[in-house]
């Protein structure tokens, strides 16, 4: 997968876990909390799909790297990059 | 009773498979309309249920849905439904002296069951169950879900007694309300049971669970050809208050509480005792100061198990011996059993006769099991009562727990 296909993934996650919020206008570089209702039972549903679809383990150190759509994007991209799509 | 405060039921709110609030319930319940559907459960296949179709979003976001459980949303609609009915300033009610008693008869099988499900996809890889598994499955989720959801700040708790639990969660409610802990009690009780093969399986395991090819004929107490129970959800909750508050504010006041008993059988896991109901009735009705026939409508509890009804038909001639005009109904035939919201439900789809002078049925009586012949059943077609002053509603539960409720018609 490539940044956009990861970024996609990610936001198919959001949706799930924030059914109420419109995502449309997500801006990638700002904290998730800043732009939605985000807890941190909601942040661990993102780590916990993540686990569930591409048997990634996030350590819990690595969280802060979530935080935001970009870092996430970029701490997931080598992780996923031979991963293809769909999967 | 030996208390000196009144108490009395200010609004109601419910969820039936037959009904999403007090007016469809009850219309449902005297034009014989039946809540029993086909339905799928995981591994079983096939069952039969009561089934809901309130609307989960008039009070939730698809969020909370999401995070919390059936009986959660259950308890937030009906506890909505009931304050709103209630007539409460809502916005000044003081939230810490709002108590929340739900009657509950199992609570955290369909969340454990749905990860055990999740997890078998991963080869039982632990490391993907759920974070929300323990606030989803803590006794106290439905009841603490509404406080979650109301902003209520005073005590909430779930008070597990199987199926006699609709009335355990009124006689919580009466007893801390004259305790003073509280100023108003959101309490009833609620059901996901439906949401669980488990419960199913058991009654199958059992040789309790209803078949029928007609789903609406599949819950038949007293009658000949019954074959077990049908399980429901649902729940049933109001606002409870003493009649000093109530009368303050000017309330509706659908109803009085006079007379509740509990006990125990003290015999058999499963099989109930005919002796300890009848004590329990008794023990009610003498708290109320009432004798047997001045009791109009008896709600049964009778789940259309084999031993369960006779016992209760047996309980019922005891105590009714000499009251042939107590009517007896029973609301299971349209709904199914709908477990710890049972008993509120009962109360409730009988409670309208106050106004309307009808007794409901107990429908699917086609040819009497003469072992459950009593003087005055409400066979298939409502009764014409006239003036209904008092209504005795049993629930009875595994284990031996027996719950009996009496509420008067309300006269300033």
């Amino acid at each position: 997968m490539n940044s956009e296909q990861i970024r996609q993934v990610i936001l198919e996650i959001l949706e799930r876990i924030a059914p109420d919020e419109d995502l449309s206008d997500l801006v990638d570089e700002k904290p998730f909390r800043e732009q939605m209702e985000l807890d941190s039972m909601d942040f661990l549903d993102i780590v916990m799909e993540l686990r569930k679809m591409y048997r990634i383990q996030i350590p819990e150190e690595d969280y802060p790297n979530l935080n935001t759509m970009a870092g996430t994007v970029q701490y997931l991209l080598p992780r996923l990059k031979d991963v293809p799509v769909g999967t | 009773m030996s208390f000196s405060d009144r108490i009395v039921i200010t609004g109601i709110g419910l969820t039936a498979p037959n009904g999403n609030s007090l007016a469809e319930f009850r219309q449902s319940l005297l034009e014989g309309r039946s809540g029993v559907v086909d339905y799928e459960t995981r591994y079983m296949g096939p069952v039969l249920a009561g089934v809901c179709s309130f609307d989960e979003l008039r009070y939730q976001k698809k969020k909370d849905v999401r995070r919390g459980t059936r009986a959660g949303s259950i308890a937030v609609y009906c506890a909505n439904e009931a304050v709103k009915d209630s007539g409460l300033d809502w916005p000044n009610v003081a939230r810490d002296r709002v108590g929340v008693y739900l009657g509950i008869t199992e609570h955290g099988n369909v969340e454990t069951e749905n990860e055990i499900f999740e997890i078998s996809k991963f080869g039982y890889d632990t490391k993907v169950w759920s974070h929300h598994h323990n606030p989803r499955t803590v006794a106290n989720n439905p009841a603490g879900e509404v406080t979650l959801n109301m902003g209520i700040t005073g005590p909430h708790l779930t008070i597990g007694a199987a199926c006699a639990a609709g009335n355990a969660g009124f006689i919580q409610a009466a007893q801390m309300l004259r305790l003073h802990e509280v100023d108003l009690a959101i309490a009833g009780g609620v059901s996901e049971s439906i949401h669980t093969f488990g419960i199913f399986a058991s009654f199958a395991a059992q040789g309790a669970l209803a078949s029928h090819k007609d789903p609406t004929k599949a819950c038949r107490p007293f009658d000949k050809a019954r074959n077990g129970i049908v399980v429901a959800e649902g729940g049933g909750i109001c606002t409870v208050e003493r009649l000093t508050d109530a009368k303050a504010r000017g309330a509706k006041i659908y109803a009085e509480i006079i007379g509740y008993a509990m006990n125990s059988d003290a015999r058999d896991f499963v099989l109930p005792d005919a002796n300890r109901q009848a004590e329990c009735m008794r023990l009610a009705m003498k708290r109320a100061e009432l004798r047997p026939d001045q009791i109009d409508i008896v709600s049964s509890h009778a789940t259309a198990t084999e031993q369960g009804d006779i016992e209760e038909v047996s309980a019922l001639r005891k105590v009714f011996e000499q009251s042939p005009r107590t009517a007896i109904n029973n609301t299971k035939s349209f709904i199914g059993h709908a477990m710890g919201a049972a008993g509120a439900l009962e109360l409730l789809g009988n409670l309208p006769s106050f106004d309307d002078g009808m007794a409901h049925a107990t429908i699917n009586l086609d040819m009497l099991d003469e072992r459950c012949a009593l003087p005055n059943l409400v066979v298939n077609q409502p009764r014409e009562m006239g003036r209904v002053d008092c209504i005795l509603n049993n629930s009875f539960g595994m284990l031996g727990i027996n719950s009996v409720l009496i509420i008067r018609r309300f006269e300033s």
